[in-house]
């Protein structure tokens, strides 16, 4: 499984352990697909997606219209560098309308 | 003083206007018809362009909203209506004006002027007051304002949208976008999301982006396309150039010095405007409709399928084909036109004149010496003289259409004014006369024109009660006819009131009361000073000066005017004009020692003294010939020549004809045709009668020209009891 379960301070939230490209675009769809059949209320982080690309984010705009559609509450969290690269590329922050919040960690490196 | 450039300008808008002109008054006709729509744009569209780069501002400023406006009824945004095209008409006119000012050197437009067009402007424009005046008084402060306006959309937008298989042959639209940020900035990105299918029917591997990009980048087209290089079978791309670029195109597209015709695909390629693949696309689609369909199916224009592909603008295309096409007229007009200086073509006819009477010369003296063998070279020299006097003289003809069609104008004008409905025909405007004339029967033509408007036409009113068709129509007519020009103003208006013109005539005192005349001695009295038959006179005519200045002006041309009129049914006004004032065939006759020349044109028959077939009637001057009857008269009598001897020779008759007048003179010899190249006489000798001017003989004698007109008259004067015949 790519989308493992977390915990951090007693709140769950799911964690996408693997990249998010098109050699992984069917098994994630799946998984996400089985996801947001089971939840109502969802929080996916993306600080551990290690790569990502036109396909992976194909999925994260699909899932997220798929959620609306579906008046489930949907939030990607934890963005991390490369992530948010690509949103600001082909700006898409505004469409998810997740807050992005630069990683702590990276914040130092900067 | 102006410069040639500025001349260039104010030469090319008046054309141009004149063109607009004619355009707007068939669009008066004909509301829907693109082809004027478009040449009143083009007209006003192409001064606004020149007006710019000379600086002009107010011209621009002016044509600016007027090209606006015509922009807006070419895509159908404005209708054409009456109202409109008379604003249009007043638009001309304003401009007509405005380049007037610069031609008369005026560096500031009077405010007046700037005034009269915001006024027009406001009508044009009644919702939104155009300031065109603001404009010019604070252009520098507008140039700063639209500077920014540019800068805010400069940019290249390019939609890229990409085939479900992309992601499958391993594409990433996204390293192509990231690739792009190395041209220049992304100024705006908008990645498609609505057209995204729903989760269930998406194929994770599919691609579903599509992308619009606003990008700002000095790079060129091709440059920016190389970037998808890769992409080109797995996506849609069209590249839209920003708005500088396509001004630049437009520019580049202007200044293109064709020498040759290109095709519409290289010129655009050439300017950047297109690259090479987008053309092999394009015309592969044409061609492939042309094979798939070929026998119902017109070929697309290369442009129409650029443009619905959106590789290129429509203005763009627009332009380049509006280039295609000067470019083909330029090759066209130079092969067919140069323009010359008309005083260098007059110094050539004058040159030429000269040779024709050395020409003679040289022939008096080899006839003198009798050499045979020169003879044989003179003759062929005399071919030649003949040949270039006759494409000199051609040089200077100009077709009569373009004065005629001047009056399409005038009509519309005035019947409006004077709410009269009358359509102007134009027949026979290829009739080709000397320019010096044509210049001087315009004054002349406007005056008949107007008159006619004016007295000739009834209201429509009046018309449909008479059961007259409600419009008028007046007729403008040339041709040829033995040498001369026939101009023909026909109206089928009231006609002339000869009671009345009579009456008045009897007033001023020109005719005894009750004195006997024709109806066509009647019809005649028009040309006298001061007559005029319209009871109050409008600012248009019925002064009573006009008729006879116009005879006076047709005189002076070596011309006659006729008029015929018929009460209710119309009056025709006639005139008969020689082609040429330079050198024309004539006719030499002697008197004792003395030689004239008739206009060879003018001379119906010659017939010798020792024949019966003609008498003179020396108590009533007429002369008989083969029963015909017609005032005569005699050269030597007329210009008082002494015989020496006492002897009289034998002596002949010339009958001569103009127009429908016919009489004989009667002269001791005849000595055949001769190329007269005539000389104006000093002004001391212009009021002599009988004679219209003189020409240098080949011995140097002087020979005098004879008036022929002026000698019909006097004749048929003279033969006061016999009724100048009318030839049937």
């Amino acid at each position: 499984m790519s989308i493992v379960t977390r915990e951090l301070n007693g709140v769950h939230f799911f964690e996408i352990n693997d990249e998010l490209t098109i050699y992984t675009a069917a098994m994630m769809k799946q998984e996400l697909q089985d996801l947001l059949s089971k939840q109502d209320e969802l929080e996916i982080s993306l600080e551990k997606v290690s790569d990502i690309d036109s396909a992976g984010v194909q999925i994260l705009i699909l899932l997220h219209q798929q959620a609306e559609k579906k008046g489930k509450a949907l939030r990607f969290i934890k963005h991390n560098r490369q992530v948010i690269d690509v949103l600001e590329t082909l700006n898409l922050e505004a469409f998810f309308g997740d807050p992005i919040v630069l990683p702590a960690k990276e914040f130092e490196y900067a | 003083m102006l410069d040639d450039t500025k001349k260039i300008f104010i030469q090319e808008s008046e054309e141009l206007l004149e063109q607009m002109e004619n355009a707007l008054l068939e669009m008066e006709q004909v509301p829907d018809d693109a082809e004027h729509l478009n040449s009143v744009f083009r007209a006003i569209h192409t001064i606004k362009g020149a007006a710019g780069i000379f600086g002009f501002d107010a011209i621009v400023a002016f044509t600016h909203p007027v090209e606006s406006v015509m922009d807006n009824v070419r895509n159908g945004i404005r209708l054409v209506d009456p109202d409109l095209v008379a604003l249009l008409l007043k638009c001309k006119d304003h401009t007509a004006n405005l380049v007037e000012s610069i031609s008369d050197g005026q560096e500031d437009i009077s405010e007046a002027l700037l005034e009269a067009g915001q006024t027009l402007l406001d009508e044009l424009n009644p919702e939104q007051k155009s300031g065109a005046l603001d404009v010019v008084k604070n252009k520098r402060e507008n140039i700063e304002v639209s500077d920014r306006k540019n800068a805010s959309d400069d940019n290249w937008v390019i939609s890229l949208d990409f085939k479900s298989d992309a992601l499958r042959n391993g594409l990433d639209p996204l390293s192509f976008i990231n690739y792009l940020k190395r041209m220049g900035e992304i100024v705006e990105i908008i990645t498609f999301t609505h057209d995204f299918p729903c989760w269930e029917d998406m194929e994770p591997e599919s691609c579903y982006l599509s992308f619009r990009i606003a990008l700002l980048s000095s790079a060129s087209k091709e440059e920016i396309k190389s970037v998808f290089e890769f992409a080109m079978d797995d996506c849609e791309l069209r590249i839209i150039p920003p708005r500088s670029e396509l001004e630049k195109y437009l520019a580049l597209l202007e200044e293109l010095t064709g020498e040759e015709l290109n095709k519409l695909g290289e010129l655009l390629i050439q300017v950047g405007a297109l690259t090479e693949q987008e053309l092999s696309n394009a015309l592969q689609v044409q061609s492939s409709v042309l094979s798939d369909d070929a026998a119902t199916q017109e070929v697309k224009p290369l442009g129409e399928i650029l443009v619905e592909q959106h590789v290129v603008s429509k203005g763009v295309v627009d332009k380049a084909v509006e280039k295609q096409e000067s470019i083909r007229e330029k090759i066209a007009q130079e092969t067919q036109y140069i323009r010359v200086d008309a005083d260098r073509l007059g110094q050539l006819i004058n040159l030429v004149g000269e040779l024709v009477i050395s020409n003679a010369a040289v022939k008096l003296l080899v006839e003198k010496h009798d050499l045979a063998d020169v003879q044989e070279v003179v003759n062929g020299v005399e071919g030649l003289v003949e040949n270039i006097r006759d494409h000199a003289l051609q040089l200077r003809m100009v077709q009569i259409g373009d004065t005629f069609s001047r009056f399409r104008r005038v009509v519309r004008d005035v019947s409006k004014d004077l709410n009269k409905d009358v359509e102007l025909v134009i027949t026979g405007g290829e009739a080709e006369l000397d320019k010096t004339v044509v210049e001087k029967i315009n004054d002349p033509l406007t005056h008949l024109v107007r008159n006619s408007l004016d007295h000739g036409f009834e209201t429509p009113e009046e018309r449909v009660a008479q059961g007259k068709p409600k419009k008028g129509v007046l007729r403008l007519n040339a041709l040829h006819d033995s040498g001369h020009i026939v101009i023909q103003i026909a109206d089928d208006g009231a006609g002339l009131d000869t009671k009345k013109i009579r009456k008045k005539a009897e007033e001023k005192g020109l005719i005894y009361a009750g004195q006997e005349l024709s109806h066509r001695e009647i019809l005649r009295l028009i040309f006298e000073p001061g007559l005029t038959t319209k009871d109050t006179a409008s600012n248009i005519s019925g002064r009573g000066v006009g008729m006879d200045v116009v005879k006076r002006n047709i005189d002076a041309l070596r011309g006659s005017i006729e008029v015929d009129s018929e009460r209710g049914k119309g009056t025709l006004v006639t005139i008969h004009l020689p082609l040429t004032l330079a050198i024309i065939e004539g006719f030499m006759v002697g008197v004792e020692k003395e030689r004239f020349v008739i206009p060879l044109s003018m001379v119906e028959e010659c017939v010798e003294m020792d024949t019966n077939e003609w008498h003179l009637d020396k108590n009533s001057h007429y002369v008989n010939l083969r029963g015909q009857v017609m005032p005569y008269i005699k050269l030597s009598e007329f210009f008082g020549v002494n015989y020496q001897h006492g002897r009289r020779g034998r002596e002949s008759l010339v009958v001569v004809r103009v127009g429908r007048a016919k009489a004989g003179i009667v002269v001791d010899r005849l000595f055949g045709e001769l190329q007269t190249v005539i000389k104006p006489l000093g002004k001391v000798f212009q009021g002599l009668k009988g004679v219209s001017g003189a020409t240098v003989l080949g011995s140097g004698d002087i020979a005098l020209i004879l008036d022929v007109q002026g000698l019909i008259g006097l004749a048929s004067a003279k033969a006061s009891d016999v009724k100048t015949l009318e030839s049937v």
